[in-house]
């Protein structure tokens, strides 16, 4: 299970990059793992605020929709527009794709570095078995 | 509390993902629902479907019983045949859709639903007249299906003799050795076969399918598949297309309802039920969305029905759907809205099937 050293993650399996008062929003392995092969995304607009804690839009495998949870607060500076033609691309490389860049953030979730990430991936193992 | 199929274990040791369904725990996908469907569309793949029903009629009234319970006509069939057919109430709704495997003149196997069987079980023997017993044997039986256009060259490494034509059974074949009634039969809209064998050798079955396969590039395949495979080719799923409140005019099933029969359940209220005013349709998205089971689909501001089943389709790579319309709107061409989760998303009716196999 892959988890870079140099983002933060949500316990609703989003990663974001953190730059000065930017933010770049993703869906980790572990996410694109349980999901399945998607096949439909749906985002935001360029423009639109977004609120963390809130579904800043979804994803789609064959089987079923599910939300994907902004992990900060700001205005949507950017759409990746690839992942509408090739949702794959989240399956295959999902620490390359990513969602939205979000500017003005204003505040965010409780964030978890990657070792703690780890350790609630571990706990949710545990759990399944 | 979930039952296991006899194939449980290799489907873990597979890597199967397994999950409930009508009562049984099964793999809903192994490496990924578009890989299998691809496979089974460009190669083959392997189905554990040992949940489903098989119950057995005995006797010899068993044809007069099989013509009285399903719509459609029994008469005249040869033994080693099978016929699809709706088995309606009163009302002319479905209780189940079924395939008779015609065993002998007073033999006849009957493969139901996985969750209808206890319902379809009830209903049968609640019904059967005269000399006639009904068999619950879905016990004794395990099923695996193999599907796809390399299905019959796997088959061939494993059994000397296999039905020819489609819809055409032997009841006493064999695969690896093990008995196996041997069905060219399937729910992919690929050429395959359908192997009942006893759910003791079902394991030694799947490995030498498997085996067998390999050089072929034969995959095990899960739920997910079988659902959007079954979804492309436009075949229907009871508690979707079919229903209690669903008759098979409605449906689409015309040819399987023979109402020049002397008698049967239903036959009477299905006298008077065309013309239909709603009807199984295929829609083609044509915004952005996929329409899934339940959404409802309008004409302009009119509500004019709602999608019974509906995904993004691997093979053909659009998302499409059946809905169950007013007739107002079935013309293929025809432009609707269907609501996906708020958004209204424009679609066509398409007609049907959304795939069909080219040999």
């Amino acid at each position: 299970m892959s988890i870079p050293a140099d983002l933060l993650y949500s316990k609703t399996h989003e990663w974001v990059k953190i730059e000065e008062s930017a933010a770049t929003v993703g869906l980790t392995d572990y996410a694109q793992e349980k999901l399945g092969d998607l096949v439909f995304v749906n985002l935001p607009a360029v423009g639109d605020e977004v609120i963390a804690g809130e579904p800043l839009g979804d994803v789609e495998s064959v089987k079923a929709v599910s939300d994907i949870y902004c992990p900060v607060s700001g205005s949507v500076a950017a759409v990746n527009e690839e992942l509408m033609d090739a949702p794959q691309v989240i399956n295959e490389t999902p620490y390359e794709a990513w969602f939205i860049r979000v500017e003005g953030v204003t505040g965010q979730e409780d964030l978890l570095s990657p070792e703690e990430y780890e350790a609630f991936l571990a706990t949710l193992e545990k759990e399944e078995e | 509390m979930e039952r296991k199929t006899p194939l449980y274990d290799r489907h873990v040791a597979l890597g199967g993902r397994m999950v409930p369904f009508a009562g049984w725990l099964l793999p809903v996908q192994y490496s990924g629902v578009i890989a299998e469907h691809m496979a089974v569309r460009t190669k083959c793949g392997l189905f554990d479907v040992s949940h489903m029903g098989e119950l057995i009629l005995r006797g010899k009234d068993s044809l007069s019983n099989v013509n009285r319970l399903l719509t459609n006509d029994f008469s005249g069939m040869s033994v080693g045949r099978a016929r699809y057919s709706p088995m309606c109430n009163e009302k002319g709704g479905v209780v189940d859709d079924l395939i008779v495997y015609k065993m002998s003149d007073t033999c006849y196997f009957i493969v139901v639903n996985a969750s209808n069987k206890d319902k379809d079980a009830t209903w049968i023997s609640g019904h059967l007249a005269g000399d006639c017993t009904m068999e619950d044997a879905s016990d004794r039986y395990a099923q695996i299906a193999l599907q796809g256009p390399k299905a019959e060259i796997i088959l061939k490494k494993l059994t000397d003799k296999l039905p020819e034509k489609n819809y055409t059974f032997l009841s006493e074949g064999n695969v690896a050795g093990f008995s196996a009634i041997v069905s060219r039969t399937g729910y992919t809209g690929e050429d395959g076969f359908e192997l009942y064998c006893d759910s003791k050798e079902a394991p030694a079955v799947w490995d030498a399918l498997l085996e067998a396969g390999k050089e072929e590039g034969l995959v095990p395949c899960g739920l997910g598949a079988r659902d959007t495979l079954r979804l492309e080719a436009a075949m229907p799923l009871y508690g979707h297309e079919l229903s209690d409140d669903i008759n098979p005019y409605e449906a689409v099933l015309d040819m399987f309802v023979k109402p020049g029969k002397p008698d049967f359940i239903g036959k009477t209220a299905l006298e008077t039920a065309k013309p239909v005013k709603r009807r199984r349709v295929g829609l083609e998205m044509t915004g952005r969305g996929i329409a899934r089971e339940g959404c409802l689909v309008y004409g302009g501001k009119t509500l004019v029905g709602h999608v019974s089943s509906g995904t993004f389709c691997p093979y053909l790579s659009k998302a499409v759907a059946m809905a169950l319309l007013d007739v107002s709107c079935q013309e293929p061409g025809t432009s609707v809205t269907v609501d996906v989760r708020g958004r209204s998303v424009e679609a066509k009716v398409i007609s049907l099937p959304f795939y069909k196999r080219t040999k």
